[in-house]
């Protein structure tokens, strides 16, 4: 039987192989204790976490949960609105967790939470130049993708529709565009809602998802992870079996010689 | 003298270091980071680095997020 997740169908960013292509995030989830079982659940290898002001009060680490399972860390600088707030959060990200993998998202405000694609450009080309592994969250416009593969990120990773919104994928065009121009891998960030999102996202050619409040914030997290991780491998081997052409009329599955005929 | 430590004024002694200000927020100083006034101090620097009156030091760890 053909598997998505086999080994010979590695997601690669930057030289670095994963056998899932599902990356997760944590922020929503109730407790550690559900994060770790739908981490589990989804069989995620690279998982995002938030750098914020140490809290003396917190109890139990998210980075604890990470190493308990094995999983990969991916810091990210959400909540920045500047290249030069996020750029200090990525440094100081590669000082605490020792990676130079960042997933860079420079927000324009909080109601949208949408890329503020000036700032973005200028931070991931500062990052670049000093050593990152650079993910951006980016809006789903092809332009701006070309530009950020063009500054040396090691992927681009376009919205479906806003954070947090479960709209799924707005403009399944875009994303396809996006898809047809890079030479890095498109990771599908942000908006998804259910699993057949993650499964678009996939046919669509996008090579990864990276989702987190679909899961953390759904009645059942572990269940909606296993279901994730399932239509992230199934939208990718339909991407790979290649879907047939929509077409206007119907074409018949039974041959038509050789019909009984009645008088 | 005071120091800004993650936006509150602290009170330390004149020839406080990082690592002095770092050990006022967190006992646990692995995966945390510190910045002194916007540039990242790493970790081998904090008890060779002293503070000087009014500096802002930022420490910060992994949470959930994303």
């Amino acid at each position: 039987m053909v598997m998505a997740n086999d080994g010979d169908d590695a997601l690669v960013i930057a030289g670095e192989e994963f056998g899932s292509r599902l990356i997760m995030g944590t922020g929503g989830a109730p407790s550690m204790s559900v994060l770790g079982e739908a981490l589990a659940a989804s069989g995620t290898e690279l998982t995002t976490v938030a750098m914020r002001r140490v809290d003396p009060s917190a109890r139990g680490s998210v980075l604890d949960v990470l190493r308990e399972h094995g999983i990969r860390v991916l810091p990210n600088t959400a909540g920045c609105f500047t290249a030069g707030e996020a750029v200090l959060t990525a440094k100081l990200a590669r000082e605490a967790l020792g990676t130079n993998w960042v997933k860079l998202e420079v927000i324009a405000d909080e109601h949208t939470l949408l890329p503020d694609p000036i700032e973005l450009v200028d931070a991931a080309e500062q990052l670049v130049d000093d050593g990152f592994v650079v993910l951006p969250y980016t809006s789903d416009d092809p332009v701006l993708a070309r530009r950020l593969e063009q500054v040396g990120c090691a992927a681009v990773m376009p919205l479906g529709s806003p954070i947090g919104s479960g709209l799924g994928i707005r403009n399944p065009h875009n994303i396809e565009l996006i898809v047809e121009r890079a030479t890095v891998p498109v990771v599908l960030d942000a908006g998804l809602g259910t699993a057949s999102d993650a499964a678009l996202a996939m046919e669509l050619g996008c090579d990864a998802v990276l989702l987190a409040t679909a899961v953390t914030r759904a009645q059942h997290p572990t269940r909606m992870a296993a279901a994730m991780r399932h239509a992230v491998e199934a939208g990718r081997l339909a991407r790979l079996a290649g879907r047939i052409p929509m077409r206007r009329y119907a074409q018949a599955s039974s041959p038509f010689e050789g019909m009984v005929k009645s008088s | 003298m005071k120091i800004i430590v993650n936006g509150e004024p602290r009170d330390l002694p004149e020839d406080a270091s990082v690592a002095d200000a770092v050990a006022t927020v967190t006992g646990a100083p692995n995966g945390v980071a510190a910045a002194l006034n916007d540039e990242v101090v790493s970790r081998s620097a904090w008890t060779a680095t002293r503070l000087t009156e009014a500096d802002r030091l930022e420490v910060l760890t992994a949470v959930q997020g994303g």
